[in-house]
């Protein structure tokens, strides 16, 4: 479980969070929407442990561990991944390495894997060199895969991605969420879903990973403020129609 | 010998002149006087002490010479092991080849002019040896030649002249370590080298250098590459020596013909190295690139490229990347000269640090801190060297991998 609790963060001197409260449950996957600027990547770039982000009040909890100030492996060792909008190039160090090193100790078959998201012929190329914004999405899936955390924290998983390839993007979030499951002869599905255990906090402007992912939860950051929290649907039909102007009045009334 | 005599003469006049650039090194604090040591056979080379085995192979000398076409050791100022196992390639030791062979005149002292500085004078007025490797028209080395100049006597100057020639059509690869005994500190190293790349030849030449703290060291290299040649030139240098300058000059004087320089360097400290690549394109269609990595871990490190377009199409590159990881100097001084319309010559230099956002990525996929700039470390370090056998990246691996413990 990942608990914060009236966390507050700056960056450069500024503060950018503000009294920030959220629970993510085993199994749960949660929508942060936001207008740009809003702080939705400082969060997660805080709750992945980023130095820049000084926390300045509250914590982090997870998995029952006082996280707030983890260097960044120790958080990845506890289970924390991150698939990121625009990760740096690493030069001379090649895509199947980097999968290698997302597994650590375990074995995978690098291949297959990204044979899963038709990365295959990417393997040989320097970590996101002359990659395009759809090629970096499947690059970080595929990392995201081999290193297979509990906490998967997505910046816009689906900006940059083409028509083409948006549902592959979309059900392999499903997928290592543990949104796609099945019923088996010997669990229900109800079985089924309650032993989940995989949490996902996905930013999204267009709210089209929601046609794959069906998320538990739906989060509006506002100015640094978590300012709603509703079924991610009703919340992106609030946007889309009203716009995030609605947000102001919903946060003024909160307040 | 018909011109020996003149070349001692003009030596004679030059042998107080300094280089162009460099650190001017007092060659009479060492001693150049020839040190005797038997030949070695396979065996003999196979039951070497582990730790001088251990010196050879960090300079690329497979001992069991399984994987070779040929080898060349010299130790000091004898040769003590001289041959090959294929058809087609040569090798043998310069002193013998201006014995025995008329044709070597058409090659001794025809790129490196013998009174360019002290150190060219040196080696013609007191030559000890060296190797002459030779592809034959049309052969095709199979596996590569691998040559070590070794040495073992403290305060010896070694003075050193190689000639390698790939003939037409042929494919030469060379593998050449230099190499100190762990015993030995100080002392010098003067070798002259001089590539021939004929007609549609390919030659790969690959040096990695593993010298002493208080080593001198100056090679003087130039290449000639005819029509449709490939003159590929890689150079590792991963230890310290106290000072090391050399800039090897390449012409490609025919249509299409192609240079390659790759240079890896870890300047430690109290060291100091003065390297770079020059390059003359002087006919249509040629190309050259210059790719330099240099990290600094406290020495002073000077990268220099200069790429000369003397005609129109013709495509030149030269990227010099420095990364300053525990203080010391990067220089890099990169030069594009063109002298003709329809020149096309670029350059990329950077002198920096590790990006703070690479390393907290590969931390975010588990790694700690250290193990996440040792990846960096290595992948800046690992340049993709196209048209490299196996068995030299291999090498060239294997001394960056070793280095690792050096840069941490």
């Amino acid at each position: 479980m990942l608990l914060i609790e009236d966390l507050e963060v700056e960056l450069a001197g500024k503060k950018i969070l503000k009294h920030i409260d959220l629970e993510i449950k085993p199994g749960e996957t949660h929508i942060l929407f936001g207008p740009n600027g809003s702080g939705k990547t400082s969060l997660l770039m805080t709750i992945m442990g980023y130095p820049q982000y000084k926390v300045t009040g509250g914590k982090i909890m997870f998995k029952g561990v006082d996280i707030t100030h983890l260097p960044i492996n120790e958080r990845a060792k506890l289970g924390i991944g991150m698939a990121y909008q625009r990760p740096p190039t690493i030069h001379g160090v090649k895509t199947h390495q980097m999968v290698k090193i997302c597994a650590q100790d375990r074995e995978v078959d690098v291949l297959e894997l990204a044979r899963r998201v038709n990365f295959q012929d990417f393997l040989d190329r320097d970590v996101n060199a002359g990659f395009s914004g759809g090629e970096i999405k499947r690059s970080e899936l595929l990392q995201l895969m081999a290193q297979n955390p509990d906490l998967m924290l997505f910046d816009e998983p689906e900006s940059g991605v083409d028509m083409e390839n948006i549902s592959l993007v979309g059900q392999t979030i499903a997928r290592l969420l543990q949104k796609e499951c099945t019923p088996t002869d010997i669990k229900s599905m109800l079985q089924v879903k309650r032993e989940r255990t995989k949490m996902g906090l996905i930013i999204t402007h267009t709210g089209h990973i929601l046609e794959y992912v069906n998320a538990d939860k739906g989060q509006v950051l506002f100015d640094g403020v978590l300012s709603c929290s509703d079924n991610p649907r009703g919340i992106l039909q609030c946007i889309s129609e009203m716009g995030y102007e609605e947000c102001v009045r919903c946060q003024i009334a909160n307040n | 010998m018909p011109n020996r005599e003149q070349l001692k003469q003009r030596a004679l006049k030059a042998v107080n002149k300094p280089a162009a650039i460099g650190t001017d090194i007092d060659l009479g604090q060492f001693d150049q006087s020839p040190v005797e040591h038997r030949p070695l056979g396979h065996d003999e080379l196979l039951s070497l002490p582990a730790i001088e085995k251990q010196r050879l192979l960090m300079a690329g000398i497979d001992v069991t010479e399984s994987e070779r076409s040929g080898t060349y050791i010299q130790k000091d100022t004898s040769v003590v092991r001289c041959g090959t196992k294929q058809e087609g390639i040569e090798v043998l030791p310069i002193k013998k080849a201006l014995e025995k062979y008329d044709w070597i005149w058409d090659y001794y002292w025809k790129l490196v002019a013998v009174d360019a500085d002290k150190y060219t004078a040196a080696v013609e007025l007191n030559l000890h040896d060296g190797y002459v490797i030779r592809a034959l028209p049309g052969a095709k080395s199979i596996y590569p030649v691998q040559a070590c100049l070794y040495l073992d006597k403290q305060n010896l100057q070694q003075n050193v002249h190689n000639i390698i020639i790939a003939e037409e059509d042929s494919e030469l690869h060379i593998i050449t370590g230099c190499s100190t005994s762990p015993h030995m500190t100080r002392g010098a190293h003067v070798g002259i080298s001089e590539f021939f790349v004929k007609k549609n030849a390919k030659l790969s030449f690959t040096m990695i250098h593993n010298w002493a703290e208080d080593m001198a060291v100056r090679p003087r290299s130039v290449a000639r590459v005819e029509e449709g040649g490939l003159f590929l030139n890689n150079y590792v240098c991963m230890k310290p020596v106290r000072s090391l300058q050399m800039y090897p000059t390449t012409h490609l004087v025919g249509d299409n013909a192609v240079a390659r320089f790759y240079s890896i360097i870890v300047g430690s400290p109290g060291s100091e190295y003065d390297v770079g690549g020059r390059v003359y394109l002087k006919k249509p269609g040629t190309r050259a690139e210059i790719v330099a990595r240099t990290i600094s871990n406290g020495g002073k490190i000077i990268a220099r490229g200069h790429l000369i377009g003397e005609v129109p199409d013709i495509k030149a590159h030269l990227e010099c990347k420095g990364l300053i990881l525990n203080g010391g100097i990067i220089h890099a001084i990169p030069e594009l000269e063109g002298h003709a319309d329809g020149v096309e010559m670029s350059h990329e230099a950077a002198v920096g640090k590790i990006a703070a956002e690479e390393i907290a990525y590969l931390m975010s996929r588990g790694l700690s801190e250290d193990e996440a700039t040792a990846t960096i470390v290595r992948g800046f370090l690992s340049v993709d060297i196209p048209g490299l056998p196996p068995q030299l990246k291999a090498e060239i691996d294997r001394a960056v991998e070793q280095s690792d413990k050096t840069v941490m």
